[in-house]
Parts: C-alpha cells; structure tokens; sequence
C-alpha cells in the first residue's frame, strides 16, 4: 500500500492501462502540457508522446465524437471534458451516437469509449464551472456512470472501465483530486455495479456517491456521538446501480438517506428513492429522505454556494429527523 | 514547443504595400504607427496601407483630444484596476478565478470606442477589459468579483459573469465561444428592430472550435446582420499553442468562407484597431453586413490567477510553455505607453497632464476597493432568488 493523491490514482490507472494496451489513448483540452485543468494527466504526455496523449482544439463535440469513431475500429479512447459543464457541448456526440450506437445497429458494434470529466461545486467558480450534471446522463440508454470517492476506487474503477466494451462517463468531483488515501502497489481492479459499505452501522442507511461519500462519514462520526449509528453506502457506479447492497442495507436499518450534490428534482437520489420503494418497500420504518443540492444554478459567493449544496450537516439533520 | 509568435502571413501585408503607397502620406495616423517600437513598424504600417486603401477614410483621423484622452485613461483603468486583482490574488484576499486581460487592453478600448453607447457587446472569461471600456463601474465590479451582495451581479456570478445590461453589455460568457452567437443573435435582434445599432462579440483564438463562430458568422453573413466578430488571438488557448492546433496563421482567413470581410490587426495598437472597428461599425450600421477582426496580441499573465508574477512586477515568468523572452518581447509592445509616446509626440497632451491621468486612474482604483471592501456579502437565502422572473424557488434542499 501507499498514500496517494485522488490525482494520483487516476494518473497511475492511465498510465498502467496505456502501457498494457497500446489501444489506449487520451485527447482532450490541455491534457498534455498543461496535465489536465486538475492534474490527472500530469507526465503522461512526456512518458508517451503526442499521439497517445492529444491536445485538442477547444471543440467538446470533436472530443466525444472522435473519440467515439476511434472506439468503433477497437481504439480504447479515455477522453476529457475539462468540466461536466462542458458535458452539454459533447452531448449529441455522447447520447445520440457513442451510447446507442451498438443498439442502433442491431448489437453489431462496439463503442469501448470512457469520457472523464470533473464536476461538482466548492471552488467558487460559479454556475458553469461547479455544475453535477449526472442526473442527466443516468437518463441516457446504453451509457454506464462511474463517480468514484477515494483514490483506491477511483484507480481500479478507471481501469475497469477502460477494458469494458461500453461507453462510460466517468465523473471525478474538482473536491477531491487533492484528497489522499491508501492505494494497493499491486494492480487490482474493481468491478462496476458493487457498491461499497463504507461505514456499517445500524440505524440509518446513508446511500451517496462521490464527494457526498465524504460528507456523509463526516455525518455519521458526529451522529455517533450523539448515539446514532449510520451505513455509508458509496454506490461507485450509478449505471450500474448495485441494487442488492442497498437493499441489505436498507433491512438491516429500515431508515434511509440518499444524498447527492446534483439538484433534488429528478436526480439520482430520486431514482434511488423509487428503487428503494419498489425493491425495499416493506422494510422501510419510515419515508426515504433526499439531501440535494436546492434547485438553483451555483452561485459564486462562497456563502450562497454553500447553501445551494449539501454538506454533513444536512446529512445530520436529515438523519435526526429521521430517528426523532 | 515551437518558439514563433502569431503575426500575419506576410504576403497579406507585402501584397498591400504594393497596391498603395498613398496611405504614407497620413502623417498623423503613421507617426502614431512609428512610435510603436522597432519590429513592429514593418507590420502595422502594412496595415495602415491596407486601412487606407480599402476603407476609404482613416477614422482615427476623427477622434477628439477628449476621446483620445478617454481611450488613453480607459487602458490604464484596465490596467491597474486588473493588477490590483493582481495583487489580491498574490496575498490570498481573492477566491475564485480571474483571467486577467493585463496586454491586451487596446483591442477593447479600440474596439468599444468605436461603439455607440447603445450598441451591444458580448464578452467571454477574458472579458473585465470588455466591459471597463464600455463603461463598466469599477467598484461594481470589483464588488462582484469580491462576491459581494451590492456587486454587478450581487455575488452570484464573480468574475467570470459580470453584466450591465444598461450599458449595452450582452455579458461575460464561461463557455469559450458562444458570445459570438449571443453577439450574432443581438445582431438578429437590431435587424428586426430596424434600428442601426451594432453587435459586437470577442472571442479568443479558441472561440472558433466549436461551432458557435461558424453559426454566428454564417447567420450573420446570410442575413447581412451588424455584427462584428473580434478574435483576440494571443497565441494561448490555456497552454495550448494556438499554432498546434489549427492549420492557418491568420484566423480572419476564415471569413471568406462565409462570404465576410476578414481583417487582421496588430492588437498592441489601439488606434489601429480602433479604426478598423469604426470601420466596421459604421460599415454594418449602413446595411453593409457583418465583418471579421482577428487582432493579434498576447496576455502578460497566466491563462487564469497570478501564476509566476509578483506584486508590483508587470507579467508572468517562467511559465513552462512559453519563454520569458516571447513574454518580453511582447511587452517592449506595451500599448499603453505606445500610445501615450503618440499622444504627446501630437501634443494631445504633455507628459504632466499623462502622469496626471495615471495619478487620477489610480485613485479611482483605490477608490473601487475601498467601496468593494465596505460592501455587504450576501444573505444565504439570496441564493433562492432570480432563478425564475417571478422570484424565489422553495427552499428544499432536504
Ligand atoms: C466550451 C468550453 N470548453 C473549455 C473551456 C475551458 N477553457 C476556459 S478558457 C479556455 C481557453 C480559451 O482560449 P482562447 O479562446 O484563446 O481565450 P484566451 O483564454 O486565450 O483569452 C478553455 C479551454 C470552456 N470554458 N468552455
Ligand atoms: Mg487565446
């Protein structure tokens, strides 16, 4: 084991997956010299060259829909959009052709396609910079949503998805390049569709993804000391959605919490909530609760961006309501 | 890393300095051109020709004491109010980004000079000097990027999203391009209106990539808009050489494409600029369509924040993807005292009513910050407002 950067741990799967399958490569805005606008492409330019690890033009739509014929010939494309922002502009490329691609043409083609993109709020750089944008793309047919929270899942989920055959969006939030943890020095790799308990507890299960991960552990130590033992489920992959680890969950404790830092109207949280009650309905004690973000674009001032979105605080409140 | 710097293909400019000799004889414009510096007279001087011989008049041979005056105080403004930024960014007093336009100040005094006050402009991330030359309040701005309640914006937008709409400004955009639609869709909207009124859009040299140039310039060129697309090429997109990523030099070639009239302009010279603008601005108020400004220019700092600069330094050194020398070379194109040489060489004004004029800007600046600094920051449940027309959205975040 040893301590890594979340950058880190997206670098090192890059590079080992680069130097396993020369099929793998990289284009996106400033991912060469400049490393990536967070860091997570740092060296690789310098270890493999300008057509493995492309600077592009400022065209997001050229970067999907490039990245997508590459995939079709059996390239093994790991795009970036600079920010989930910038998702709206690789949109068509994204939805209309990489994700229905092999369904349109009856099952007879492949998009191996990964889409990396950073997303979330904290930075102070407002509304088209600090955008969660998944809900929109869990919407989507035939595309899989990854959004990983410490650096060891982040690193053996990238590789996972590289190999897979399907186009991925995978989503790192800005938050947490600079947060540490142990990653393993040998390779491993972690399987999409398994949630991870985090924290297991008994009286309220926490279901969340991404940086909320963070905040709801944070949440779950101040519930402890107030005698209020909470779950942490971290699903990893939204699509596909680990449906029997929250369920064991949610009988065990029979109170539920999901949260998520997309805004509260049809967001993920809403399709955990109508999974839950279709799949866990008899053992639920008492309504589900959503902690989201308030349906509002993000604001720039430190004080109203931290009231549009949710933090371990809510997650408390939340939970005291709950077991009050 | 390839070392050369953007500057036009020379056969545009050989090519016009055959065709006219006349615009030699403009004595005040091509004194102005001469106290630009060694290195540069070759190029600008190419242009003038060309200015002279294709747009009929040279427009700057128009302008007041009064309005050159203005459009010297106007980049100063620019200047020093964006190095105090600067400076709150090197002491930690600054959260957020901010791509400062430090270098480039004479294409938007150039440029909004030559703009009516009711006509419109759409700006992008590189956009403060935008709105300061169009008459943009410092303490109001400085306010907004200070994510204060009674800022531009009232804290919600910061540096990145600053408008007044009062003033004709369409706003800053974070999505790199699309104010050349917005500017092409202002234009769209004067047409149907019938007034002559004109829209004007900046965009870098990365504006043109995704597809919202070649929509704007197309529409614009169909439909005969008022619209004046400028591109302030200075050679960076991030850290991307422009050079690596696109297969011409002159950006502005790629108006023929669409059937518009394509300029380049050395960008360092505000009344180049300016007269090229004016040009297309009264041009487009005439019926005449839409034209294309590609001027060329370079940013002192860092694509954003303070990066490799110091308090009271001009400029950003030691930046691993471009040399300190490319750096100086370009600020030995300093136009700001570019254009003050030419003010005082056309006794405009002396040297002591300049260094007045540097002693009022700075003050004026100082006074932006004192104001930006009393301000109150925003309530929590502000947040809730102006996401519809009729007001607040309900609070439920849990
Ligand atoms: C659509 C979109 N893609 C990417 C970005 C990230 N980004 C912000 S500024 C910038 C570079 C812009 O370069 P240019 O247009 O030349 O303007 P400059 O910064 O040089 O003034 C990029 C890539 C963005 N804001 N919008
Ligand atoms: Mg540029």
């Amino acid at each position: 084991m040893s301590e890594k950067f979340f950058w880190e741990a997206v670098r090192d799967a890059l590079k080992e997956e680069m130097i396993r399958d020369p099929n793998v490569f990289l284009m996106g805005e400033d991912i060469a010299i400049y490393g990536g606008a967070y860091g997570a492409t740092r060296g690789l330019y310098e270890e493999f060259g300008e057509e493995r690890v492309r600077d592009t033009a400022i065209s997001e739509a050229a970067i999907a829909g490039a990245a997508t014929g590459a995939a079709m010939l059996g390239m093994r494309p790991v795009a970036e959009i600079m920010y989930a922002d910038f998702l709206t502009l690789a949109m068509d490329q994204l939805v209309n052709t990489a994700a229905k691609n092999r369904y349109m043409f009856g099952g007879r083609t492949k998009v191996p396609l990964v889409l990396r993109t950073e997303g979330g709020a904290g930075r102070g750089i407002a509304a088209q910079h600090s955008q969660s944008t998944e809900a929109w793309f869990n919407h989507v047919p035939g595309l899989y949503l990854v959004m990983p929270a410490t650096p060891y899942d982040a690193k053996g989920l990238l590789k996972t998805c590289i190999r897979d055959d399907n186009p991925i969006l995978f989503v790192e939030h800005k938050m947490l390049y600079g947060t540490k943890g142990e990653v393993p020095d040998e390779e491993y790799l972690i399987p999409l569709g398994l949630a991870d308990v985090k924290r297991a507890g008994k009286d309220v299960t926490v279901i969340a993804y991404s940086k909320m991960v963070l905040e709801s552990l944070k949440a779950a130590e101040q519930l402890a000391e107030e005698g209020i033992d909470a779950e942490v489920v971290d699903l990893r992959s939204i699509k596909p959605l680990d449906v029997d680890t929250i369920v064991r969950s949610v009988r065990k404790t029979g109170r539920v919490i999901c949260v998520s830092e997309g805004c509260k109207m049809n967001g993920v949280a809403s399709e955990l909530v109508s999974v839950i009650q279709e799949e866990a309905f008899d053992y639920l004690d008492a309504p589900v609760r959503r902690v989201c973000a308030a349906d509002v674009p993000i604001p720039m001032s430190p004080v109203l961006e931290a009231a549009a979105v949710p933090s371990a605080e809510d997650v408390v409140q939340a939970a005291k309501d709950l077991l009050g | 890393m390839k070392e050369e710097v953007c500057v036009s293909e020379s056969k545009h400019v050989v090519a016009a300095e055959k065709g006219d000799k006349t615009g030699v004889s403009r004595r005040t414009f091509l004194k102005g051109l001469g106290a630009i510096g060694p290195g540069t007279i070759f190029f600008s001087a190419g242009i003038a020709r060309q200015a002279k011989g294709q747009y009929g008049p040279t427009y700057t041979d128009g302008l007041s004491a009064e309005q050159l005056t203005a459009m010297y105080t106007d980049m100063l403004k620019i200047r020093l109010w964006e190095s105090k930024i600067k400076d709150l960014i090197l002491t930690g007093g600054f959260r957020g980004v901010a791509h400062l336009y430090v270098g480039q100040e004479a294409i938007a005094v150039g440029v909004c000079n030559a703009l009516r006050k009711d006509d419109y402009i759409a700006s992008n991330h590189r956009g403060h000097g935008h709105l300061i030359a169009k008459g943009g309040d410092l303490g109001l701005m400085l306010a907004e990027i200070t994510h204060k309640a009674t800022g531009y914006c009232k804290g919600y937008g910061g540096s990145l999203h600053i408008t007044d709409m009062s003033l004709g400004i369409l706003g800053m955009d974070g999505i790199v391009g699309t104010a050349h639609l917005f500017g092409a869709g202002a234009a769209y909207g004067i047409k149907v209106k019938g007034t002559d009124q004109v829209a004007v859009s900046f965009g870098g040299d990365g504006s043109l990539q995704n597809s919202f140039f070649s929509s704007a310039a197309n529409a614009a060129a169909a439909w005969k808009l008022p619209w004046i697309g400028v591109i302030e090429n200075n050679a960076f997109q991030i850290w991307v050489r422009s050079s690596d990523v696109y297969g011409i030099q002159d950006l502005a070639r790629r108006a023929d494409g669409y059937g518009i009239e394509g300029r380049v302009v050395d960008g360092n010279d505000v009344l180049s600029v300016y007269n090229v603008a004016k040009y297309a601005a009264e041009k487009a108020r005439a019926g005449g369509g839409p034209t294309i400004i590609e001027c060329k220019t370079y940013r002192w700092y860092d694509h954003y924040g303070a990066g490799g600069a110091k308090r009271g330094v001009d400029g950003a050194f030691r930046l691993g993807y471009r040399s300190d020398r490319e750096l100086r070379d370009w600020m030995a194109k300093d136009p700001i005292p570019r254009f003050r040489k030419f003010l005082v060489n056309e006794k405009v004004m002396t040297e002591q009513r300049a260094d007045e004029i540097v002693a009022e800007v700075t003050q004026a600046v100082e006074d932006a910050v004192a104001f930006a600094k009393a301000q109150p920051v925003p309530k929590p449940e502000d947040g809730l407002l102006n996401v519809f027309a009729e007001g607040a959205v309900p609070l439920h975040k849990s």
